[in-house]
């Protein structure tokens, strides 16, 4: 299997764990990604909301691009790119004067878009078409013990809930009780992890930030399983600030991607865990060898 | 447009006096349509006598205009440009006829629905009207003088579904003499309403005032009761329906059984081990059980899927031995009884939503989240608790919260407004705190209390302290923030009177689930020929001027098949459907359109193409002459041999050929 892969810029910033780990992981699965060529910015969230018109412009050239090389899906793992890819789809789907300034856009640089990419998830895919039953063959170190709560984040659930339920995803629960993980029941799983409050209205971000740790403790879990590098990025870069402020959270944070890694036996090294500013551990063991 | 060769012109006919009138259906019409001119138009074409336009062609004056005219110029055909057929054709066949006149010598064009309803181009509009009308006028004078079939309509109805609706409507029915079938798929009647503890706003107890109707449809010498069984077929047409029903088999000889339970009590099984379906699985109830206290007819069931013998052959068969009546029959089979019957009741009920499809409300997830039939169930004395509220782990719950528009008014659920929830809720909300002292919160976006003493009781709600929160719920979690809401169910809700979130720990929620429509609805749909609304609800043929007749002749609507209702409304449409339905039977014929086919015994060859085509077996062969006819008493007009007929022979009335022909000259021809 080979799947058209836009990384985005996080993968190649502050998510490199999240890339490292993902190939990483597929390639152990036979599925290779092809990297989307000459892509740009996905039109970012942020952006989006300062300018709908250009951010839906940027999203489409990658879109445009993918279509032109013959592609009709495209994995974007970040939660952002994918929110976003997603919401172009839907705008030039429902709104003519969108696609009009879309298309008069893309004219200019000899692209056109059709729209027949449909932009898809690392987790809608390993689900659904990868299966868990070919997971769970990989496994040869099931997670036995560790207690894990899924976190989804907001951006791949809404407001496009395309493979999951807006409300109470399970795909990500799903897929880590195949590892073998004992997954943690919560209700967050989708609450606000602060975003980019963190760095603008700190003392709003970091609550939500902490709102997460602290619930995940109150239920026992060891370790958060994340699919967005904003949240990632949250919970772990910010977690000395958030101990600092109201007292000790031992929980890390990790790409579910890493989980898999893991119990597929895969180094750690390669999985980017060393990456981590919050060192995880497995409750059994002391630590997982870095080298 | 020349007919075909094989159809020779009728016999010459004195040309034909041509009356048309176009309708302005007060601004209806007149706003996309230029009456007047279409009236000047008409006046232009050739055997038009005269041709008006008037405000209200149906009202008495616009009749009675067409009255005059028709004694005063002789006239002989008569072509009114209006509404839809449906609407008025039989308005204005009366009035041909009062003036003495055949009253199928009348064409009607659509100006309203066809034309100015879905245009707005006045110009383009006035143009297709045009069109329309020419090319009525040019069928007109091919039309002949007709007289209507007249059918015998049998006494005897079908009542399909056993709640209160189809209860009530048996029971006039049968007190009006008629013969009553009324057939109900669970082992009891009773429907819905038989689960409710008391209804509003008057506080009665529901058992009290259903179960007495239930023993009068049991004792009644007109209805025959079959419970546990379902409609298969249904063939024929009003006047004549032949209907299929299946009788499921619940091993148990009915007629011997007489509801002593000693047979329940003798059950292998020392407990119940499986959800009690009447109290909406709150309870658990053996492999052979009475529905309920008061089900009727008193007569037990045995569970097929969880019957030992039933299933392994292996069981020492306690409850025979305990009955000593020997009513228990393992080796019952299914029956099928065709009866006939002229009406038919459908008054098959609603389901209530599934609020698993809404996670965020946590039902499913949270043992504390209840539906508003179990709350119900739990309030009501006969039920699980015998009363009691209780949480599911025995606690008495202190405060309770009530989630209102659960799957109701909601896009990405069902759009519609189930109307009876807000006054359920209120009603619930006032025995909860009756019967466990306990806190009651009402979380509602509008209190929806429309009916005859219900804004009252509104009032009454609001003086004895029941809260009322305006604001749709955003989740329901188990997340405690603070200390106070650990061990609770919080309500995530923005409170838009005050204007800001609010999070408000609960023991106990009760999601006031909605009614959508049954749902193999669309099976039975199809099965009675009738039509369904988007949604899946029963389509009455008016939603204000007929609102319990379909669209098929002779079966009519009653109760929350055709939409959400309380139970007044609900009983209110039950006796217009038995009305509608009496009025029928009692007239004992009805008037059919005389649109059959017929066979021209010159052109017939005897080819028997069209024998085997005929749906009613309504053609057969004379073989002494070998040619096909057709007995006008059983061809329904469908058409299907006129079409197939392959040397022409076979034409229908109202339909023939030349009158088809000349519309299609006529709508094609540019003026």
């Amino acid at each position: 299997m080979k799947y058209p892969y836009f990384p985005g810029c996080s993968l190649r910033g502050l998510g490199r764990a999240y890339e490292e780990s993902l190939l990483a992981v597929l390639h152990h699965l036979g599925v290779e990604l092809q990297e989307l060529e000459d892509w740009n910015c996905c039109g970012a969230t942020a952006y989006m909301s300062v300018d709908e018109t250009q951010a839906a412009v940027l999203a489409s050239r990658n879109l445009a691009r993918a279509e032109r090389a013959g592609f009709s899906e495209l994995l974007a793992p970040c939660s952002a790119c994918y929110l976003v890819l997603n919401k172009l789809q839907h705008s030039i789907e429902q709104f003519p004067d969108i696609q009009q300034t879309v298309q008069r856009a893309l004219a200019q640089a000899n692209l056109n878009y059709r729209g027949s990419v449909r932009v898809r998830h690392p987790l809608d895919i390993l689900l659904h078409e990868i299966g868990l039953d070919a997971i769970r063959e990989r496994v040869v170190q099931p997670l036995r013990g560790l207690k894990v709560a899924p976190y989804y984040g907001c951006q791949i659930v809404r407001p496009y809930a395309t493979f999951d339920d807006a409300h109470q995803p399970t795909t990500m629960d799903q897929l880590l009780a195949t590892l073998g993980a004992e997954v943690v029941v919560w209700p967050l799983k989708t609450k606000c992890c602060g975003g980019t409050l963190t760095g603008t209205v700190p003392e709003a971000g970091l609550r939500l930030s902490y709102i997460l740790l602290k619930e995940a403790q109150r239920r026992g879990a060891h370790v958060l399983a994340t699919v967005c590098p904003l949240c990632h990025f949250n919970l772990d870069a910010y977690h000395a600030e958030i101990e600092h402020r109201w007292g000790p959270i031992p929980i890390p944070t990790v790409y579910f991607s890493q989980l898999m890694g893991l119990a597929f036996g895969l180094a750690p090294r390669q999985l980017g865990l060393h990456r981590n500013l919050v060192p995880f551990r497995f409750p059994s063991e002391p630590t997982v060898a870095c080298p | 447009m020349t007919p075909p060769q094989n159809h020779a012109p009728k016999a010459h006919r004195a040309e034909p006096r041509i009356g048309f009138y176009v309708c302005h259906c007060g601004s209806n019409i007149a706003d996309t349509v230029d009456c007047a001119e279409i009236a000047r138009y008409a006046a232009s074409l050739p055997g038009v006598i005269l041709a008006r336009d008037y405000k209200y062609m149906c009202s008495d004056p616009g009749q009675e205009l067409i009255q005059q005219d028709i004694r005063e110029y002789q006239l002989d055909r008569i072509v009114v440009a209006s509404c839809s057929p449906l609407l008025h054709e039989h308005t204005f066949r009366a009035a041909l006829a009062r003036a003495g006149l055949n009253p199928f010598y009348l064409q009607m064009v659509n100006i309203r629905e066809h034309v100015s309803w879905v245009h707005k181009n006045r110009e383009a509009a006035t143009a297709k009207a045009r069109d329309l009308a020419r090319a009525a006028i040019q069928r007109v004078r091919h039309h002949q003088a007709l007289q209507p079939i007249r059918v015998p309509i049998r006494a005897e109805a079908l009542v399909l579904g056993g709640g209160i609706a189809g209860i009530h409507a048996a029971l006039l029915l049968a007190e009006a003499g008629k013969r009553v079938i009324l057939v109900e798929r669970q082992p009891s009647i009773g429907g819905h309403m038989a689960q409710l503890d008391k209804t509003f706003p008057t506080l009665d107890c529901a058992a009290c005032i259903l179960t007495p109707k239930m023993s009068a449809v049991r004792a009644h010498p007109n209805i025959t009761l079959w419970t546990y069984s379902e409609v298969i077929k249904v063939e024929g047409y009003v006047g004549n329906f032949t209907v299929t029903v299946r009788r499921k088999p619940r091993y148990i000889n009915e007629a011997l059984c007489v509801g002593c339970k000693q047979c329940v009590d003798a059950c292998v099984f020392k407990d119940g081990k499986f959800p009690d379906e009447f109290n909406a699985g709150l309870s658990h109830r053996k492999p052979i059980y009475l529905p309920f206290p008061q089900a009727t007819p008193q007569v037990v069931v045995i569970d097929p899927d969880r019957c030992l013998n039933l299933k392994t052959g292996k069981c020492k068969k306690t409850c025979v031995e305990a009955c000593d009546r020997n009513a228990i029959v393992f080796d019952q089979q299914p029956e099928v009884h065709e009866v006939k019957v002229g009406t038919i009741i459908v008054a098959t009920g609603y389901d209530l939503f599934d609020p698993t499809r809404l996670p965020q409300y946590g039902y499913g997830r949270y043992p504390n989240v209840f539906t508003t039939l179990e709350a119900e169930r739990l309030v009501n004395s006969s039920g699980p608790t015998a009363g009691k509220v209780r949480l599911r782990d025995g606690r008495v719950p202190r405060s309770v919260g009530i989630i209102l528009c659960v799957g109701s008014r909601d896009h990405r659920t069902h759009p519609w407004c189930s109307r009876t929830c807000c006054m359920h809720s209120m009603k619930l909300a006032l025995l909860i705190r009756e019967h466990a002292g306990a806190e009651v919160t009402i979380f509602h976006m509008d209190i929806r209390s429309a009916g005859k003493g219900y804004e009252e009781f509104y009032d009454r709600c609001l003086r004895e302290g029941i809260q009322f929160i305006r604001g749709r719920v955003a989740e329901v979690t188990d997340w405690a923030m603070t200390a106070k809401e650990e061990g609770h169910l919080v309500v995530r809700v923005e409170d838009t009177l005050a204007g800001f979130v609010r999070r408000i720990p609960l023991d106990m929620i009760v999601l006031a689930v909605g009614m959508e429509p049954q749902r193999d609805a669309r099976e039975l749909r199809r099965i009675l020929n009738i039509s369904c609304s988007n949604e899946g609800w029963f389509l009455e043929r008016h939603p204000k001027l007929g609102p319990v007749i379909t669209f098929t002749d002779g079966i009519f609507l009653a109760g929350c098949c055709q939409g959400p209702k309380d139970i007044p409304d609900t009983v209110a449409q039950a006796g217009a459907a038995a009305a509608e339905a009496l009025a029928l039977m009692d007239r004992g014929y009805i008037e059919q359109e005389p649109n059959t086919a017929y066979i021209d015994p010159d052109h017939c060859c005897g080819c028997k193409s069209c024998l085997p085509l005929c749906p009613y077996s309504a053609i057969q062969l004379d073989e002494t002459q070998g040619r096909a006819f057709i007995n006008e008493a059983l061809c329904k007009g469908c058409g299907a041999c006129v079409a197939a007929c392959p040397s022409g022979s076979i034409q229908q009335h109202l339909f023939e050929d030349e009158q088809v022909f000349a519309e299609i000259d006529g709508v094609l021809s540019y003026a």
